[in-house]
């Protein structure tokens, strides 16, 4: 169990489950884990107070940035809008789950090799976008910058571009990220 | 060491490693969320309590009652620190505003209390329940009123400090009614927000007297004397830890209110305590560019040539602050007898001014690039000729003074060539692509090439590792792969064998990263280290160590050769050096040159500006890295088209205050805004700066970006915006007849 310190009974009221905590278990880089927690507890600090998976970032804390961005049940969200007691039973990816240091994810190399990146704070939040992002390509999601709604969408530099554009990166290293996916985007089509 | 004459040659020149477009050695362990940022130290410190900093809700006035109880009893809270019970505070050698408000208010969003909990949620909770009355006072928030009456003000960093305020050379006045040609323009630049992506962030922990702040900070030794004098302890007592950085920009050059509300809530709760600053108290609660005034006169010849020019600044800052020193580049960059410059400070009640990637030269940049454009116009002449016309390659104010290296025209013209500059038509909203109108601008880059003494700490270890430790910091910058770059070169080994240890006060007191001073002078630093540690090397060995050269892991002089890691078998060798700087910087003029070259497409009907090419092409000695140099070019390149386009802190004249505090009101450029961009470096080595023969290029790339995105504007659409950023509804008015 991870969490609040105290034990105690399940809780009986909505007041007491915020003095006590609230059970809730979900699957974070295929590892089930079980929380304690205040119900207060963002997915966001959950991940990061609690299971101690610091790689997840907290740029902004209300969804302006995209540096908290994980993947959940495949969809990648900014893991500071939602509550942790929301995801009872989901599956989370975070960057430590796509890959290690002696064991990139393609995407995590690609982002070495391309230097996509320089503080690097912004980064895993990009990572899991982009990988995310050639994902709702694959599955036709439309954006903004589709052409129209009904043919299936590109894999443009246009697309690519307007659907990372969650995920800022004040160091300003776009041009390089958006190399890194394309490289990523062409070698596995 | 001291680098007081030319650098004759060295291993540096081999360039086996150095120079080579090597990637960053700490990118697997930031792209797989592995670097630990300053919140994130959990191996380090055990179970911290949470602290959350209560600032304040009004800008100038005074704390007439704070009530603590309510918070003081809620769930969870171990401690509540405010300027009552912190004990006696100083104030730090590089804060105009004190970090902990109270009961006077010096700006809005100051902290004025810290609750400390068990959890984050907790401290939250009870931070909001501090109840508190305040007495408001009027203040100072509006620029322009507030430079009516503003005095000169000297350049704080100038070396000459019995310089007068203004910088006279020649008659000004006369030459310029004398000029044929005259140009005399206001330009403005907004109060702009570093918004780097991590929020400033320390935990704090006691063990007695002494005090560890792991943190996010740009300048340890900086960050770590202003602590101790903030808390009136002995510097020695405090250790400073920042190995990754999330971005600064200048916003961490300094101590800043969590690190301070983090040692005293750690004392206060008797545990460590770790604390950031929430996004939207950033920009009012930390340091800003400031706004400037910048009024501009050119007078010139009919062929160009600069007559007489006067660049006149006025910004603001709290009392005893400084101004923004817009007008450095206009000293250096273009010849021409007669000139004029001088900076007006106002008081503001607005939060603290304060350097911001490339501190005067941005905004300086970003008004005398337009001037410029806008000469060269009514000159009927190319600006990028304008711009050749008028390079000089010797201080424009004191003629005997050459630049060490000055390759501007080289820039421009390289630049023009890639661009395709030859088909651009001169001649405002003279071209159309569908409902867009294109454009394209140019503008000089500029930035001097500053020098910090800067140490290391080298050792040679029994498993052949060589080991870099400085206090040096890396922000983005590429300073781990560069420095091990450089002790790779001097030892003859490969990177691998290289271990960078960054970013620690008990570590030799570097550069630290400011002012695109910090690759040249930390490297130059790293190799003062390795001077001795090959000489250490060479004695063990029995080598004369002038003649012994490092190479593929041997050691050699004469005939005789060993391997490096002979030299250790009786023991590691540890050597520790810190480089120093003589008058070279004085007799030269030591700066960076640049051209940008930009391409916009303005949507004919609603004002819309696209961004579609960049190209920038850079001066700046020897490239230690061209990956991780391009990498700072391209991002400086992105900051500039936000400065361009849409970043802006607007300010609450009444309240005084910057209204748009966090990542959704005020705009920075994201992934669609940007276009592909591109970077040339000329090839270069400047042996009067350093041994490293390098200069800076992070603050370069910045320089003259959004003149050139704002004169591709005009070009495109006819529309002249002397007033930043250069938004839609500024053009939309006068934009040409479409249909």
């Amino acid at each position: 169990m991870i969490g609040l310190g105290s034990g105690g009974e399940a809780p009986a009221t909505s007041s007491d489950a915020a003095r006590r905590g609230f059970d809730v278990s979900f699957e974070v880089n295929g590892e089930p884990l079980n929380f304690r927690l205040d119900t207060r507890t963002t997915l966001l600090d959950a991940l990061r107070e609690h299971a101690h998976l610091t790689g997840t970032k907290k740029g902004c804390d209300h969804g302006q940035c995209g540096a908290c961005t994980v993947i959940v049940n495949g969809v990648r969200i900014n893991s500071c809008l939602t509550l942790a007691v929301m995801h009872e039973g989901d599956k989370i990816t975070t960057i430590e789950g796509l890959g290690e240091p002696d064991h990139l994810h393609p995407m995590q190399a690609a982002f070495v090799e391309h230097d996509g990146y320089q503080c690097g704070y912004c980064t895993p939040g990009q990572i899991c976008s982009a990988v995310a992002v050639l994902e709702e390509i694959k599955a036709g999601i439309p954006s903004h910058a589709s052409v129209d709604l009904t043919s299936h969408p590109e894999l443009t530099n246009a697309e690519l571009r307007e659907r990372m554009s969650g995920n800022i990166c004040r160091c300003g290293a776009y041009s390089n990220i958006a190399d890194a996916i394309a490289q990523v985007a062409e070698s596995s089509t | 060491m001291k680098f007081d004459k030319p650098a004759g040659a060295n291993p540096i020149d081999r360039m086996r490693v150095v120079g080579r477009a090597h990637p960053r050695i700490d990118g697997p362990l930031k792209t797989s969320g592995r670097a630990t940022y300053a919140y994130e130290h959990k191996d380090v410190v055990a179970n911290p309590a949470y602290g959350v900093i209560v600032a304040s809700a009004i800008s100038k006035g005074r704390i007439e009652h704070m009530d603590v109880q309510a918070a003081e009893r809620a769930a969870g809270v171990i401690a509540v620190v405010t300027a009552d019970n912190a004990g006696k505070l100083g104030k730090g050698k590089f804060n105009t505003a004190k970090l902990l408000g109270g009961p006077e208010v010096d700006h809005y969003h100051q902290a004025i209390a810290v609750v400390v909990a068990e959890t984050f949620e907790q401290a939250r909770a009870a931070a909001a329940l501090v109840g508190i009355k305040y007495s408001r006072k009027e203040g100072s928030f509006d620029l322009v009123e507030a430079l009516k009456e503003a005095p000169l003000a000297k350049d704080p960093n100038s070396p000459d400090k019995d310089a007068p305020p203004e910088s006279r050379t020649g008659d000004f006045q006369q030459a310029f009614s004398r000029a044929p040609v005259k140009l005399d323009e206001l330009y403005t630049t907004p109060d702009q927000s570093h918004s780097m992506m991590e929020p400033h962030a320390s935990i704090a922990e006691w063990k007695g007297d002494k005090l560890t702040v792991w943190t996010s900070n740009q300048m340890i030794d900086w960050g770590r004397s202003d602590l101790a004098t903030t808390l009136g302890i002995p510097k020695e007592n405090v250790r400073f830890v920042s190995p990754y950085v999330g971005g600064g920009f200048g916003g961490k050059l300094f101590l800043r209110s969590d690190a301070v509300m983090a040692a005293l809530g750690a004392k206060a709760a008797g545990r460590p305590v770790k604390v950031t600053l929430p996004r939207p108290l950033i920009p009012n609660n930390t340091t800003h560019r400031p706004a400037t005034r910048q009024r501009i006169r050119i007078g010139a010849a009919h062929d160009g040539h600069i007559m007489a020019i006067a660049h006149e600044s006025g910004s603001g800052d709290l009392p005893e602050g400084q101004p923004e020193t817009a007008i450095n580049q206009t000293r250096l960059l273009y010849a021409g007898p007669s000139r004029l410059t001088s900076m007006r400070l106002a008081v503001l009640d607005l939060p603290e001014g304060n350097s911001m990637r490339a501190p005067g030269e941005a905004p300086g940049m970003m008004a005398l690039e337009i001037a410029m454009d806008e000469l060269a116009e009514k000159l009927g002449m190319d600006p990028v000729e304008l711009r050749i016309v008028n390079d000089t390659q010797v201080d424009p104010e004191k003629p005997d003074r050459p630049f060490s290296q000055r390759n501007l025209v080289q820039c421009l013209r390289e630049g023009a060539e890639r661009f395709g500059w030859r088909n651009r038509n001169s001649n405002p909203a003279n071209r159309r692509e569908g409902s867009w109108l294109i454009g394209t601008g140019v503008a000089a880059a500029f930035r001097n090439n500053l020098l910090v003494p800067s140490g290391a700490r080298v050792y040679l270890g029994q498993d052949g590792l060589v080991t870099v430790e400085t206090d040096m910091t890396d922000i983005g910058t590429g300073s781990y792969t560069i420095i091990a770059q450089t002790a790779a070169e001097m030892m003859g080994i490969d990177m691998e064998k290289v271990v960078v240890r960054l970013g620690d006060s008990s570590f030799p007191v570097s550069s630290g990263s400011g002012g695109q001073f910090g690759a040249n002078s930390s490297t130059s630093g790293v190799y003062a280290a390795c001077v001795k540690l090959r000489e250490a090397v060479a004695q063990r060995l029995g080598f004369n160590s002038a003649e012994a050269t490092f190479e593929d892991g041997q050691v050699r002089a004469g005939n005789r050769s060993a391997k490096l890691v002979d030299a250790v078998h009786a023991g590691e060798l540890v050597a520790e050096d810190t480089m120093e700087w003589g008058a070279l910087g004085k007799t030269f003029q030591q700066s960076t040159f640049g051209a940008h070259f930009v391409e916009v497409a303005v949507d004919a009907f609603t004002g819309e500006i696209r961004v579609r090419r960049m190209l920038a092409v850079c001066a700046a000695g020897r490239i230690l890295n061209p990956t991780t140099a391009r990498s700072q070019v391209i991002g400086a390149m992105t900051m500039g088209v936000g400065a361009a386009l849409m970043e802006e802190l607007a300010v609450d004249k009444r309240r005084g205050f910057f209204v748009n505090h966090d990542l959704a009101g005020y705009e920075v450029p994201v992934h669609a805004d940007i276009p592909h961009q591109e970077v040339i470096f000329l090839e270069e080595a400047d042996d009067k700066v350093s041994p490293m023969k390098a200069k800076g290029v992070a603050e370069l790339g910045i320089c003259g970006v959004a003149a050139a995105v704002a004169n591709a504007v005009y070009n495109a659409t006819g529309v002249r915006v002397r007033n930043y950023p250069v938004t839609l509804d500024k053009q939309i008015a006068a934009l040409p007849v479409v249909a």
